[in-house]
């Protein structure tokens, strides 16, 4: 089987929109929010999470055979914690401000349902290089959703993207307001409903 | 006594762990379906943050801090890097720990809350308490009754968001809004109406 196989493939694309693990899979909303009021934070963020599913999904995988099924959830938790505070430690080393901003949201990339999720569903039958791309496809899909949230909360609540301006002095003079509640929790709720139905309404899921 | 009362609420209402910081929405959105396994999962919740968090508390202080390993002569060692995953092992452990001595002492609440105790161990909500109790640098009884208010929120919102979904059975959603995107802009409904608690201060 070739490295780039059409198999393979599927592995990145399925999870970007079709099975979408936080549109469709309802996993890893937990730390997903709180970092969506910039779109610096929500990239970041995302990249992070990324890493830490590619890597715990290839380690798993390499150890599939040898982990005891009994302990296999203290193993898993033990992996993914140690990418987990490599991560941190990078953050910390090289975007120390960006990591101020995320707190505690990267540590608990440890508990994010996605990761955990992904290793138990995938990692612990699959070969080392298609769990990679399995874990590359899901966070790069957890990824989409976090920056088309962190876009709308952006634009909506501050008029800017990136940290920058983008809603012309003209409108704010012409009484167009930034919208506050976008800036707040239920913003990032609300939003995260109507992109999920969106979504849903795209590719033709019904639930229960 | 103010001050604790204060923190009580404070956790309850305003920075409510799951309205505002979104933690522990997975189990929240799974188990929110009927009031009864909701109730069962928001006191296991109570109970695991009241033990976790103030262990989690001593282990920082008394092991990870910097400078935290003087009293084994060790005054320079910083190992608070460490910090993730003694928390998560602390937790999963605790979760073991107190799964198994429910189940030797009192079979009746094993079977109530049973089946939840091994689905906390993964949830955000409890590692969540621990890391904020860390960043705020709260002492020993603070981190009492945060964990005890942090859990107690999560209960709230969770029971809340049962009874609103038991009554949601019966209106006419539309097909891509059902489950998942329905509950979501509740939520967000809901979240708002603990926001007006923000004023609040004791």
């Amino acid at each position: 089987m070739s490295l780039f196989s059409k198999q393979n493939i599927q592995f990145v694309k399925d999870p970007l929109m079709d099975n979408n693990p936080i549109a469709t899979q309802v996993l890893g909303i937990c730390s997903a929010l709180a970092v969506t009021v910039q779109l610096n934070t929500a990239i970041v963020m995302a990249l992070a999470v990324t890493f830490v599913v590619a890597f715990s999904n290839v380690i798993i995988s390499l150890l599939r055979n040898k982990i005891p099924a009994n302990i296999r959830i203290i193993v898993e938790l033990a992996i993914i914690a140690t990418l987990v505070i490599l991560v941190d430690q990078i953050l910390k080393a090289f975007l120390f401000d960006i990591s101020k901003q995320l707190s505690v949201f990267v540590g608990l990339i440890i508990t994010n349902c996605i990761v955990m999720g992904r290793a138990e569903a995938f990692a612990l039958q699959n070969k080392p290089w298609p769990s990679f791309l399995d874990g590359i496809g899901n966070g790069l899909g957890y990824g989409l959703i976090l920056i088309t949230v962190a876009f709308g909360r952006e634009l909506l609540g501050s008029g800017s993207l990136f940290g920058f301006k983008v809603i012309p002095e003209a409108a704010y003079a012409a009484g167009y307001q930034n919208m506050g509640l976008m800036v707040l929790a239920p913003g990032a709720f609300i939003l995260l409903g109507l992109i999920i139905w969106a979504q849903r309404t795209y590719s033709g899921i019904v639930a229960e | 006594m103010e001050h604790y009362i204060s923190l009580f609420v404070k956790a309850v209402f305003v920075e409510n762990i799951l309205l505002a910081f979104f933690l522990g929405m997975c189990s929240f959105l799974a188990v929110s379906k009927r009031v009864e396994t909701a109730i069962g999962l928001g006191l296991a919740v109570i109970f695991v943050e009241v033990i976790t968090v103030p262990t989690n508390w001593a282990i920082y202080n008394y092991l990870l801090k910097p400078g935290a390993l003087e009293w084994a002569g060790l005054p320079d060692v910083d190992l608070s890097f460490l910090g993730f995953i003694s928390y998560i092992a602390v937790i999963a452990a605790l979760v073991q720990l107190v799964e198994m001595i429910i189940d030797r002492f009192s079979p009746s609440l094993y079977s109530a809350l049973g089946i939840f105790l091994p689905l906390i161990a993964v949830n955000c909500a409890i590692l969540g308490a621990s890391l904020f109790m860390v960043e705020r640098e709260y002492t020993f009884s603070e981190s009492v009754v945060y964990g005890l208010g942090g859990g107690f929120g999560w209960a709230l919102a969770i029971v809340a968001m049962a009874a609103i979904r038991e009554k949601l059975r019966y209106s006419n959603v539309p097909d891509g809004l059902k489950g998942l995107g329905i509950t979501m802009l509740i939520t967000g409904l809901m979240a708002m109406a603990f926001m007006s608690f923000s004023g609040i201060s004791l």
